[in-house]
């Protein structure tokens, strides 16, 4: 499993990436791999109701990389010990498993389960 | 041109309720009728709005087994599905069934049945309209208005209170809805004290889960002045219908819903209409921070000031412009598939006069639904003919 952002020949830049370039219908034939990347907190929250399967409370974020001159946003989990706010700076790790794929209503085979959550940078 | 009228409107008691999705559809369905007068062989097209009756009972189908409980055959059925839009794009389907003269009479209902789950299934099901790379984080609904909230309150310094006038306002007007969920004074300190559900959002800052129906009979307005008399019926003079982003991140601004601003811009232009003409407004406070969010969207105030709104009472029912005077998702409640229909009954009751307690001067109203977070939304002005 990979964090790979998507880019089409004009330029656009997507996470995830798209059938086409949402902005300009062009094929996306380039990926850009932001794990190894430092982000910024464009916004938080911490839900403590979260569906089945899923940790409690879920620490969640959106955060906002620099490609090459475009920004590029992702959203994922925050790791245990991260506490964030704002504008501050996070770097993604990965876990094998984010929620237990059994216990929701969607199939397990229909996507994937691990990724990368976000701490403090 | 021949508007599209709306000739009958019906609603059920919203909350916990012991009737499956087929009862509770069939029991808005007859009042529709009865409301107008009509005969269910009379109906050409049988629209329901609803997101997930298979996901929530395991009943499909729906569209023909309320055709079958209602003697509406042979009408053409179809179920409509847009997430928590369906109501909307139900009214969408309607409308353009009449417009394009392919229907003389239109019945739609709306209706979900969740409240036999649990909070977190529910909220599963809801959430399983999120992408992959979404869902696999747990995210779900509440925590995109936790997200957005934040975003917003940092964005335009705005007070956290404004958000729990919101919830405060909404329960007020519910208080006079005999079909509300929750008919329920809550004050300030509750809203501000409840335990938090996606920080900064609290209890109070949601809608609850709900069973319910509405319905809507609709008819072209030359067809509408020889069934009823001008003063019991109501007419769509514009809509419209657009998406935004299925992964809610890739937004540009995301204190900006893209769909309201496009359904409601061209909603305004067919009505030949602007924000400053409506009277009142039911918008999808599915959470409080939607009610700025679309408040700003459908052109009520610029953007970054719908809070200020709530704080100086311009939303409040005796205020310049009253919002949610149904007592909104938040003390109504929210059937999925019920909620846009439920919000032109209630535009619908004001523009006649029949809004009880809950009586404002309108004779322009507007509706806008909202599906996902933003992700689909339709927009509806209703005015008297």
């Amino acid at each position: 499993m990979t964090l790979n952002a998507y880019r089409c020949p004009n330029g656009h830049v997507t996470y995830p990436g798209h059938e086409l370039c949402p902005e300009c219908g062009e094929e996306q034939t380039e990926e850009i791999d932001l794990s190894d990347e430092i982000g910024e907190v464009v916004t938080w929250t911490t839900n403590t109701a979260p569906p089945p399967g899923v940790r409690q409370p879920n620490s969640l974020a959106i955060v906002e990389f620099e490609v090459e001159g475009t920004s590029v946003r992702a959203i994922g989990q925050l790791a245990e010990d991260s506490e964030v706010e704002i504008g501050d700076e996070v770097r993604p790790v990965y876990a094998e498993e984010l929620r237990n794929p059994d216990a929701g209503i969607r199939e397990r085979e229909s996507q994937e389960w691990d990724g990368y959550r976000f701490e403090s940078a | 041109m021949d508007r599209v009228a709306i000739i009958g409107a019906s609603m059920t008691k919203f909350g916990e309720r012991e009737e499956w999705l087929r009862g509770l559809l069939a029991q808005a369905g007859r009042e529709c009728l009865d409301d107008a007068g009509v005969a269910p062989d009379e109906v050409d097209h049988l629209y329901v709005s609803n997101m997930a009756s298979g996901e929530f009972e395991g009943q499909t189908g729906v569209c023909n087994a309320l055709a079958h409980d209602l003697g509406a055959m042979p009408a053409y059925t179809q179920r409509v599905d847009q997430t928590s839009a369906s109501g909307g794009a139900g009214i969408y389907a309607a409308w353009q069934s009449v417009a394009s003269g392919a229907s003389e009479m239109t019945l739609l209902v709306g209706g979900e049945k969740m409240t036999h789950r649990t909070t977190a299934e529910a909220t599963d099901v809801i959430a399983s309209l999120t992408h992959p790379v979404e869902y696999k984080h747990g995210v779900t609904l509440p925590s995109f208005a936790g997200l957005t909230a934040r975003r917003y309150l940092h964005e335009y310094d705005a007070p956290r209170e404004s958000l729990a006038k919101v919830a405060v306002k909404n329960h007020e007007n519910g208080l006079d809805n005999p079909h509300a969920q929750f008919r329920k004074e809550v004050d300030l300190e509750t809203v501000m004290e409840s335990p938090i559900v996606a920080d900064p959002l609290r209890l109070y800052d949601f809608c609850p889960i709900t069973d319910g129906s509405a319905g809507l009979l609709f008819c072209s307005e030359s067809v509408a002045q020889e069934l009823v008399p001008e003063d019991e019926y109501t007419v769509i003079s514009g809509i419209g219908g657009a998406t935004d982003t299925h992964v809610v991140h890739e937004r540009d601004d995301p204190t900006v819903m893209g769909a309201a601003v496009e359904s409601s811009d061209t909603a305004y232009e067919m009505a030949d209409r602007e924000p400053d003409d409506v009277d009142v407004a039911e918008l999808h406070d599915m959470f409080t921070i939607l009610e700025f969010l679309q408040s700003e969207a459908v052109g009520f105030f610029e953007q970054g000031e719908g809070w200020k709104a709530v704080e100086e009472g311009v939303t409040e029912r005796d205020g310049e412009l009253p919002i949610n005077t149904s007592g909104g998702l938040k003390s109504k409640g929210h059937p999925l598939g019920a909620s846009g229909v439920a919000q032109a009954y209630e535009i619908h009751q004001q523009l006649l006069g029949e809004a009880g307690d809950r009586q404002v001067e309108a004779e322009v109203g507007l509706a806008c639904n909202v599906g996902g977070f933003g992700n689909c939304v339709t927009t509806t002005i209703m005015e008297e003919p």
